[in-house]
């Protein structure tokens, strides 16, 4: 079973991000955590920005992915992702200090503040952190 | 005859003309290199779209939802894509004739500008123009493409809105740009459904198909809006380049033919200066 291959397409607006065979990718959707094998049920479902793991047969290529769209057929998973970057494009500082500003902001409880922009924002950067280490 | 003088300046003055359109188009070409590279790396993804919504769309049949049928208000949305700058030929002006012919009356039509030269045409025309986007066309990024689909979207759902169409001109290549119309809302599932192809396996949705759809949609037009961006300023250069290469090339032909001229009037200059010395001298004598 974990050597049957499908088909794995991750595109986002800027550019073709993993064209490839896996036998497995992790991946969130807005429902959970889910593992991909190969003769899935078709399924469409919305991502939310996680880590994606991509598994090559014993190869593991970690990803982070932002939000997006998967269509999953028997032999063939589409990502659509708004942004995908691999662990060597992001800037693990950056991405710290990104965190620690949503956390804060959600703490303050301040009235003003945006609490689904940061919760976003605090996601984001915890699929950048998880994708990096 | 004109005389040597006049012709000279208006020889000159060609050639200072044609010295820019020149430059114009060495620009444009980079520019274009630039966007033509970028509408060819975002096509897959839109492509993929497309094909994803289509046959989600006919494998789920016949579903009642909003974004899949006309709201009730008759207005209709425009989303009208073209340059901040002329100099382009018949670029901006193909797009807006599109519109004013679509048979979408000016009453009706809420008109979301992207790019000066559309709006500022449009507004004289007397059309509605709701919002301008105009900076967006200089660089356009996938979070402009949000920030519009987002706003009439919320104008869609809260039935401002009955219908969202996109004018854009679709980059085929360098020389074809084609001015294009198309509905982004109400999704049109049987025009969609012919894309799909014969595969009918059953989908499912995670979560339920409506919630499924209602964050799906959003990028589907958003994907579009962003697709016919990066493609309108291709197609922007591209026409832009083509514009600058016949005004160059025209007023290559105006110089040669004025030079032709210039020459032939200093010749006759020439002629009547020697036949006046020399009936000056044979009247002396």
């Amino acid at each position: 079973m974990a050597d049957k291959t499908f088909k794995l397409i991750i595109n986002t607006p800027d550019r073709k991000f993993y064209q490839g065979d896996a036998t497995m990718v992790e991946l969130t959707t807005s429902e959970g955590e889910i593992g991909v094998y190969a003769d899935h049920i078709p399924l469409t479902s919305v991502l939310v920005p996680c880590v994606m793991v991509i598994h090559e047969g014993t190869a593991k290529k970690k990803a982070a992915v932002h939000g997006g769209i998967i269509e999953i057929l028997k032999d063939k998973v589409t990502v659509l992702a708004e942004i995908a970057e691999w662990p060597d494009e992001i800037d693990v500082n950056r991405a710290n200090e990104a965190k620690n500003r949503a956390e804060r902001r959600l703490a303050s409880k301040d009235a003003d503040i945006n609490i689904m922009r940061a919760e976003l924002a605090l996601k984001r950067s915890l699929a950048r952190l998880g994708a990096v280490d | 005859m004109a005389s040597m003088r006049d012709i000279k300046r208006r020889r000159d003055s060609i050639q200072s003309t044609g010295q820019i359109t020149k430059a114009m188009k060495l620009v444009s070409t980079v520019k274009l290199q630039k966007a033509k590279g970028k509408a060819e790396s975002t096509k897959p993804y839109f492509d993929l779209m497309y094909e994803t919504v289509s046959s989600m769309l006919a494998k789920s049949g016949n579903i009642n939802h909003k974004f899949l049928k006309a709201g009730t208000s008759s207005k209709k949305a425009l989303i009208v894509i073209t340059a901040n700058r002329g100099l382009a030929g018949g670029y901006n002006t193909n797009i807006t004739k599109l519109i004013t012919n679509s048979g979408i009356s000016k009453e009706d039509a809420v008109i979301y500008a992207v790019g000066r030269k559309g709006k500022e045409v449009l507004e004289r025309k007397g059309y509605t123009i709701k919002a301008d986007y105009s900076d967006v066309i200089n660089e356009p990024i996938y979070t402009d493409a949000r920030e519009i689909c987002d706003e009439v979207l919320r104008a869609f759902t809260e039935e401002e809105i009955g219908e969202i169409y996109l004018a854009y001109t679709s980059f085929k290549n360098t020389v074809v740009h084609i001015p294009k119309l198309i509905r982004l809302l109400p999704v049109d599932p049987a025009a969609v459904a012919e894309h799909a192809g014969g595969d009918d396996t059953p989908m499912n949705y995670e979560p339920e198909e409506e919630e499924a759809l209602n964050m799906i949609i959003p990028k589907y037009v958003c994907s579009l809006i962003y697709g016919a961006l990066m493609e309108s300023v291709a197609s922007e250069n591209g026409a832009r380049m083509q514009a600058m290469d016949n005004a160059t090339s025209n007023a290559e032909e105006m110089i040669s033919d004025l030079s032709l001229k210039f020459n032939r009037a200093r010749q006759a200059s020439i002629t009547q200066e020697l036949t006046e010395i020399i009936s000056g001298a044979n009247a002396i004598e």
